[in-house]
Formats: C-alpha cells, structure tokens, sequence
C-alpha cells in the first residue's frame, strides 16, 4: 500500500515536472516583464489541472498495459528473425501509435481552424475534421513507413547519415514546389509525431533489434529509429498539401 | 448538459483514436504471436485509463494549454506594451503600421526561456541521457546531452519567434540548417551521430507542443503585416532542427577536449 502511494506520488510529480517549466517562466514573465494582471486567470488554472489529471491518467495507463506488452513483443519480434513480420510490425506500431499521438491530434485540429479562417478549405466543421483526419493519417503513414525503412536499416546495417541526407535533398526539393500554405504544417508535423506513446515503443524496438542481431552496436544502430519518423512526414505532409491546394 | 454532450463526444473521439494500437496489438499477439495476454485485465484497465486520461488532456489543452499560449503572445505583440509608455514609438506604428522587430525583443526571451527550461526537464530526454550514457560507457555525459539539446531548443525557439516577426520564408531557414547538419555530420564522431538526429524528435513533448504551437498562432495573428496560414507553423519545426545542430556540436568539441587531454598526459608521461 505505502509502496503503491509512493509510486502514486512519484508518478504525479513526474507529469508536475512537464508543467512546471512552463508556470515559472510564465509566472516570472508575468510578474517581472509584463507586469499585469493575467488575462482569464480561473480558467486558465483549471485546464491546466485538467492537463495534469488527464496526462496523468494517459501516462499512468500506458506504463501498466501498453508500454510492457508492446516492449515484449518488439523484443520477439526482434528475435524471431522473419524479416517481413518485422517489417509489417514495424509499419503497424509506428501507423497506430502516430494516429492515438495527442500533441499530434491538437496542432491537426488547429491546422484544420486556420486553414479554413483562411479560406484554403470550406468553413464548416466536417471540412475542418476532414482536413485535420487527413493530415494525421498522412502522418501516421509516413511515420509507419518510416520505421519499416528504419527496421530494414538497422538488419542491413547501412549506416544512418546516408538515409537523412537523400531525405533531407528530397524534403528540400519537394518545398520549392508545395504551396506555402502547406509548408509550416509539414515541417511541425515532423517534430510534433514523436512523442508520448510512439518515442518508447519505436525505441525498443530499435534497440531490441540492435542488440538481438550479433555485430550491432545498439548506440550506433538502436537510436536513429525517431530521426527516420520524424523525417518522412515532411515529405509526405507536402504531398498532401498538393491534393489539398 | 453541454458539457456533458461535449465530454461524451470527446472520448468517444479518443476512443476512436486509440483503437489502432489495441487492434495491433491483439492481432500480432493472438494471431502472430499465438500467445495469451499475460494479464489481460491489467491491460483493459491500462487502456481505459489511457482513453478516459486522453480525453481529459484534450479538453484541457482547448481549456488551458492553447489559452496560456495564446494569452502570452497577444500580451507580449501588445502596441503599448511594445512602446512602454513610449509615445514616439506608438505614434510611429500607428504612422506606418509596422513595429521594427527589435521591440519584440521579450518575445525572444520568452521563446527562448519555454524552450530550455521545458526541455531541461523533459523526462524523455533524461531517459535518452541516461540511456546514452549507458550505451557508451560514460564517454557521453548525460548532463552535457541534455544542456546541449536543451540550448538548441531554445535557440531553436527564439529564432522561429524572430522569423514570425520579420516573415521570411520557413524554407530558408530549414534548407540552411539541413546543411549544417550535413557539414557537421562529416566532423562528428560516429557514435553521436544517431543519438544527435534523434534527439531532435524526442525534445518536443506532449505539452510543449501545444504551447509553442499556440505561440507562433498568436504572433502571426497580432504581429501586423503576418499571414496566420503562412506563418504561424514552424516554430516546431526549429525546435527539432537546432538540438541536432547542438549535439553533433557538443560531440565534436567533447573529442576534441578528450583528445587534447590525451595528448596533454602522453606529453608528461
């Protein structure tokens, strides 16, 4: 029980500590540079105890069902040596986990807001959710697709730099062409996908792989997994941005 | 009433939202695997939580976390905020409704404080620091790892913020970056080189996101001249680009240090 309260508070104040940052330079800039009082106050304090509570719970709710089994079967599927399944796991742990990712369904939703405040798409709430459905499944597409590569990788033992360069060239390329209202939101979204859910289980899996195949080093082969997720759905981003616009 | 419809309505969305990874999960143990689910109460009672935790964090984040964000930036763009009490300075953006990006100057700051100190405590990034420290026998600090993508984000940050403000294509930028990366990845010591692209995804957490987000939002909405849809994203973007630019960096100068003390110590053997 007391062990149990612990962990409990261990948890709570692990998730206080991602907020936390944010209240003291807030606060500060509040006090010592803006000096005014802060515009909406109550309600401000209350979704960020609701942050806090439901990031807690997403959190807590992860580490005993997700994060154990979801380990366990990267570490199999690492072992067992057909590549294919590994690959098809690959694609399928790195599509599921980018759709559930929640940094990644917010910034889809306010693209979705801007785009159509903007006129680029029809004001009304379904073309709204139909954008921001598209741009997560884009996403969440390249970001399977992106570890598939990776896994293949990390069997082929190619080194990584080679991978990011000709991705980097493709990225840059494929911006001279994309209609600019598309290319914030494609670079974002490279950034926003690895997060919560997806950094630990890719992570596994790529250093599960790395140390079951024999002449791998796992620090040169295992990392480098989210670089690929977080490099692909630029590109991909992109090119729905030329269907949309 | 409404909030209870609107409640309802938000974890249902979450439910949908999570439901990818269950069948994944269930399809590659029962019909790959061909094991049972060791404990597959625990694991219900895992997903519920996680479900019921999402759609409480969204509905906080449309409550708290995009307001802050969006509260901060219009406080910050304010004229006569700008101006402190100046009134040749307020007089002058009225005359030619622009604001020179210098007085912007706190938005800078800002940017920059969000992103290090939220990064120096990003718990993802200690577990990579510790992680990388392990895998490396202690040739890579986890102290100096993380004060290296933590000053990338930063800069990262404050960059983008001064982007939003003078407007000049994202692109840029970006394409710039990706050549230094590729310049420094030649002088880089192998080992760092695929911690140093990674570390660039892993900074950018779950409630940063939203309020940086939020930030460029709100400047590209009040700095005046700026397009929201052309220039509100890619403040993200910076803060996955530069923490790569500052680990191949910290990587080369911690070889360099390492090699010079090498040869310091052979010097007096």
């Amino acid at each position: 029980m007391i062990t149990f309260l612990i962990n409990l508070a261990k948890n709570i104040f692990s998730v206080f500590l991602n907020i936390l940052p944010i209240l003291v330079v807030v606060t500060s800039f509040q006090l010592f540079v803006i000096k005014q009082p802060f515009p909406d106050l109550a309600a401000t304090i209350s979704g960020m105890i609701f942050v806090l509570v439901g990031l807690f719970l997403f959190i807590h709710g992860l580490k005993i069902g997700l994060f154990p089994l979801g380990e366990k079967m990267a570490f199999q599927f690492s072992a067992k040596g057909n590549i294919w399944w590994l690959l098809f796991f690959g694609f399928a742990l790195g599509f599921s986990t980018t759709i559930a990712e929640p940094a990644l369904i917010a910034i889809a939703n306010k693209a979705g807001e801007i785009a159509a405040e903007a006129n680029a798409i029809q004001h009304t709430s379904k073309s709204i959710s139909n954008y921001a459905f598209g741009l997560r499944m884009t996403v969440a597409f390249s970001v399977g697709l992106a570890i598939a590569i990776g896994v293949f990788r990390i069997v082929k033992g190619w080194p990584i730099q080679w991978f990011i360069i000709t991705g980097y060239i493709c990225v840059s390329i494929i911006t001279s062409f994309a209609p600019e209202e598309i290319v914030g939101i494609a670079f974002d979204s490279g950034g926003v996908t690895t997060s919560t859910i997806t950094v630990p289980l890719v992570a596994a899996l790529g250093v599960g792989l790395a140390s079951s195949i024999r002449g791998r080093n796992p620090i040169v082969d295992g990392f480098g997994l989210i670089a690929f997720a977080s490099l692909t759905p630029m590109f991909f981003v992109m090119l729905y941005g030329f269907i949309i616009y | 009433m409404e909030l209870l419809y609107h409640s309802a309505n938000v974890l249902l969305g979450t439910l949908k939202d999570v439901s990818p990874i269950i069948g994944v999960i269930l399809f590659f143990q029962l019909v790959i695997i061909r094991k049972k689910i060791d404990n597959p109460g625990r694991l219900a009672y895992g997903f519920c939580l996680v479900i019921i935790g999402l759609a409480i964090f969204m509905i906080g984040l449309e409550e708290g976390l995009f307001p802050l964000g969006e509260a901060m930036s219009r406080q910050l763009t304010n004229f006569s905020f700008l101006a402190k009490g100046n009134a040749a300075i307020l007089k002058e953006i009225d005359a030619t409704g622009s604001v020179h990006p210098s007085l912007y100057f706190w938005t800078y700051v800002f940017g920059f404080c969000i992103g290090f100190s939220t990064t120096i405590a990003e718990p993802a990034l200690i577990a990579v620091a510790l992680k990388a420290k392990e895998v490396s026998t202690g040739a890579i600090s986890p102290w100096g790892l993380r004060l290296a993508v933590a000053l990338g984000v930063a800069i990262g940050i404050s960059l983008g913020c001064y982007r939003i403000v003078i407007g000049s294509p994202l692109h840029w930028y970006i394409v710039a970056g990706y050549l230094v990366v590729i310049g420094l990845t030649f002088f880089a010591p192998k080992m760092i080189i695929p911690l140093a692209y990674d570390s660039g995804g892993v900074t950018t957490s779950t409630v940063t996101v939203p309020l940086v987000a939020a930030l460029g939002i709100g400047l590209a909405s009040n700095v005046p001249g700026r397009s929201v849809i052309v220039d509100a994203f890619g403040l993200i973007a910076f803060a996955s680009l530069f923490p790569i630019i500052s680990v191949l960096g910290y990587g080369i100068i911690s070889e360099q240090i390492a090699i010079r003390s090498r040869k310091k110590s052979l010097r007096k053997a």
